[in-house]
């Protein structure tokens, strides 16, 4: 675990870069140190929160790289944070199992999906990494290894810690292990595409997705700004793909079919500031229309999340404020270099905001853990 | 866990009398009572061997009354425990002596249906099937189904993370509760989550369900509903063997099908389910499988069939499909009523709640009979098979001096045997009382210290639902978070920007 020199495409400079290769090695370096730490995994997430106001250390989970083990019949799997999803979801397609996270960051390891919260289209069957995750290891700034949750799906046995430390940015300790729950990998796949006209259109067909029998992996929405594209994603046995391609056909009234996901299917959009917005689902078409002009991205259409590439001088205060009343959110997760310290990163704090600074001084009373990264400066 | 039995007749003491005379100034006499015999409904839950009986009750009827009682209790240092149906099967909702019990049942307010956003706002005090009831115009349904859904109350679930027979496809109450109103033990009133998918911050919320009580009381729930699936089947079938149903519950996910539901029951819970509600299921097995599946016709009809082809390979001797509504009700019958079944087979009972690995299953079920041999004890299993979750039901006599021990003693070797394939002590009934001393089996010290870090962010003096969960409380400090020149982040750092 040699200190390299290391600078990020954000510019963050530390101090020093370690990369431990056990957990025991995190703690090591946590207990016998009192400055500033950054944790990272592959890097692929920096923008997502916003840039620490010191960094002394960095420290790279990339080397805690084993899948511990899995259990094919149990459907679980135990890996170290720094597996590359991709890695992870082709030893388990051997076995005919996926992981069913699919945020598309080429190269994101699970440890920083759980930190950074990251998701993709198909959280619409089954959910984020707070859904999937059944337990994990952390390192706290102390240098306290604790461990929540198990290795079986259901079970209630204490807090569960996985759920904090999910978008928790390495702000209460250091992920180092993850437990998952299993899929079994669909048989086939299968989308039906349609064009949407605009925003309102794009909420309706939501809507009639949203409340039909149909369950669908997937509904995602490309919008260019006033009109675009709806798909809705099939995975399942093959006759029922068939069957329900042919319903979503009629529901819809049109659509073309095909054999899989359109190529800008869960891909980030780029350019200006790029915001991840969450909302009630059935407000998207609202929420559409407060864009500011401009404005372009993808929405799961039936979940309420959007990621959209807004002006890079675009009035984040104006959109907050605009998509609020449909408790809607927008969280800067790219600037850009020049709007990176200044821009307001998460938005307004809520009533929780005393709570949630009670808990990130009781987990590290220091503030020496991504400091300043999260929201409300914490 | 014998010597927290505490059921003699407690004084109340004077400072607890005192907050009781507050409390009637500040939410009316009439929600707050004192006198023993009305005292004594509220000394337990559902696991009836604890019995505390709590100084005051509070019947709040608004979120007001909640906030006004945590804020006295606060500030005279007394202890609450808030209580929902009072269905808990741990221990969760035992009062604490000399401490007041918040009970949220009048909070029954259904507060906004949202059929558009499959949300649904309701108080605590709300009956989970009503929540299905509530949203069935719409085609939506509330998933978790806790086999006690009639009675049990939404505060309830979400105090325990309750789960069902159709979470294994579905997940549990985390899964399915968004948003939450709050009061924190120092009266303050906070929302967590809400009404869309995420928020900025720490997710306080997936931490708060399932802290059975231990950090705030919650007023106002904040639900998912699903849509209704277009069709669900149902099947019941019979085999010689337990070792045959299990392997069957194995190779079904093994071909990669995910059942909404598959529960197991052995001999004994079968005949303690005819013997209650003549539920008819196939004469002469070892165990039955009640397996259901729902979603999209074609997808259930093909892997309906595939489950049947299964279960024939393992040797079925009969299966049943269930052809309409009254008929799927009727097989779930016998499985939902098990637990109260078994009292018409044995004078007592007791239930524990372990979890164990699905591929494990044969092997520590034969485990589980060589102990309860040992022990000279019956035990009738009903089990949610699809994931591994047991509910050993141990039969005994309490009329037999000591036989009450012995049970308890056998469950929670039981619960050793779950820990050491990899399990859980708990699936679905929480840890509450009864089960707090295993934590420390199934978790380091240094695990236990840092999930009460939570409980000291939340409830600093310890006053919420104390005792319960955790073997040792922790000491919050005084000052969490001083922030000293020492530990404060440099700002001449500030430059990695």
């Amino acid at each position: 675990m040699a200190a390299v020199e290391h600078t990020t495409s954000a510019g963050i400079t530390p101090a020093e870069v370690v990369t431990p290769s056990s957990a025991g090695e995190v703690a090591e370096l946590l207990r016998g140190s009192t400055g500033t730490v950054v944790p990272v995994g592959a890097g692929t997430k920096t923008g997502w929160a916003a840039p620490p106001t010191s960094c002394e250390l960095l420290l790279r989970t990339t080397a805690l790289d084993r899948v511990v083990e899995h259990v094919p019949g149990d459907l679980v799997v135990v890996a170290e944070a720094g597996v590359p999803l991709a890695t992870l979801r082709a030893q388990l397609a051997e076995h005919h199992q996926m992981l069913a996270l699919d945020p598309p960051e080429p190269g994101a390891t699970l440890g920083g999906i759980v930190s950074a919260n990251a998701s993709g289209p198909r959280r619409l069957r089954y959910g984020t990494a707070r859904d999937l995750l059944i337990g994990v290891t952390v390192v706290l700034a102390d240098g306290t290894t604790a461990r929540s949750g198990g290795k079986v799906v259901k079970n209630v046995a204490g807090y569960d810690l996985g759920k904090l430390y999910t978008g928790a940015h390495g702000g209460l300790g250091v992920v180092v292990s993850t437990t998952w729950r299993l899929h079994p990998l669909p048989a086939a796949a299968g989308a039906v595409v349609v064009p949407v006209g605009d925003a309102a259109e794009a909420g309706r067909l939501a809507t009639l997705v949203a409340r039909s029998t149909l369950t669908p992996t997937a509904v995602e929405l490309r919008w260019d700004g006033t009109a675009g594209e709806l798909v809705v994603l099939f995975e399942s046995i093959e006759a029922s793909v068939d069957a329900q391609s042919t319903a979503a056909v009629e529901l819809l009234g049109g659509g073309e079919r095909a054999a899989g996901p359109p190529s800008w299917f869960g891909e980030r959009p780029t350019g200006g500031v790029v915001l991840r917005l969450a909302f009630e689902p059935h407000a998207l078409p609202r929420v559409l229309a407060a864009l500011p002009a401009g404005s372009s991205g993808t929405a799961s259409a039936c979940t309420g999340v959007a990621y959209v590439s807004v002006p890079a001088d675009a009035d984040l205060a104006a959109l907050r404020a605009a998509i609020a009343p449909y408790d809607g959110s927008a969280v800067v997760i790219a600037a850009p270099d020049d709007r990176r310290v200044s821009i307001d990163h998460w938005g307004p704090t809520a009533d929780s905001f005393g709570l949630m600074t009670r808990v990130k001084d009781q987990f590290d009373p220091g503030r020496r853990l991504s400091p300043g990264r999260l929201l409300g400066g914490l | 866990m014998t010597d927290q039995r505490v059921a003699e007749r407690q004084q109340v003491s004077p400072r607890t009398l005192e907050l009781a005379d507050r409390l009637r100034g500040a939410i009316g006499a009439a929600k707050v009572l004192t006198e023993p015999a009305q005292l004594r409904t509220y000394e337990c839950d559902g696991l009836e061997a604890f019995r505390v009986r709590p100084g005051v009750v509070v019947l709040a009827e608004h979120r007001d009354d909640v906030v006004a009682t945590v804020r006295l209790c606060a500030e005279a240092g007394i202890p609450f425990v808030a209580r929902g149906s009072g269905t808990g099967l741990s221990g969760g909702a035992v009062p604490v002596a000399d401490g007041v019990l918040i009970v949220l049942s009048r909070l029954r307010g259904i507060v906004d249906v949202d059929p558009d956003n499959a949300r649904m706002v309701v108080e605590p005090g709300v009956i989970n099937l009503w929540v299905t009831r509530e949203a069935a115009p719409h085609g939506q349904a509330y998933a978790p189904d806790p086999s006690s859904q009639q009675v049990c109350s939404i505060g309830g679930n979400v105090a325990e993370n309750s789960g069902g027979a159709h979470c294994l496809k579905y997940g549990f109450t985390v899964n399915h509760v968004m948003g939450a109103e709050v009061v924190l033990a120092d009266g303050e009133v906070v929302h967590l989550g809400g009404r869309a998918p995420e928020h900025p911050g720490f997710d306080l919320l997936g931490a708060f369900v399932g802290s059975e009580g231990t950090l705030g009381v919650v007023t106002q729930v904040t639900v998912r509903l699903i849509r209704v699936p277009e069709t669900v089947q149902t099947m019941l079938v019979g085999f010689h063997s337990v070792a045959d149903a299990a392997g069957t519950v194995s190779d079904i996910i093994a071909a990669g099908i995910l059942p909404a539901a598959i529960e197991m029951m052995d001999a004994l819970a079968i005949e303690a389910a005819e013997a209650a509600v003549r539920c008819d299921y196939p004469k002469g097995a070892a165990a039955v499988l009640v397996i259901e599946l729902d979603g999209p016709q074609v997808e259930v009809d093909e892997q309906f069939e595939h489950v049947e082809r299964l279960a024939q390979a393992r040797h079925a001797f009969e299966t049943r499909i269930a052809a309409d509504a009254e008929d799927r009700a009727l097989m779930w019958k016998g499985r939902k009523s098990a637990f109260a079944a078994v009292g018409r087979i044995s004078p007592s009972y007791y239930v524990q709640d372990g979890v164990i690995p699905r591929t494990r299953l044969p092997e520590i079920l034969a485990a589980m009979g060589t102990l309860a041999d040992e022990a000279n004890l019956r035990v009738a299993n009903v089990f949610h098979a699809g994931d591994g979750n047991l509910h050993p039901l141990i039969l005994f006599d309490d009329a037999v001096p000591g036989a009450a021990e012995a049970a308890e003693e056998l469950g929670f070797a039981i619960l050793d045997l779950c820990i050491e394939a990899g399990g859980s002590i708990t699936g679905e009934h929480g840890v509450g009382l009864e089960k707090k001393s295993k934590m420390a089996s199934q978790f380091t010290a240094e695990d236990l210290d840092t999930m009460q870090l939570v409980r000291c962010a939340f409830d600093p003096a310890g006053l919420a639902n104390p005792g319960k969960l955790f073997p040792t409380p922790r000491l919050c400090g005084e000052r969490p978070g001083v922030r000293t020149a020492d530990n404060a982040p440099d700002p001449a750092l500030g430059e990695v920007f």
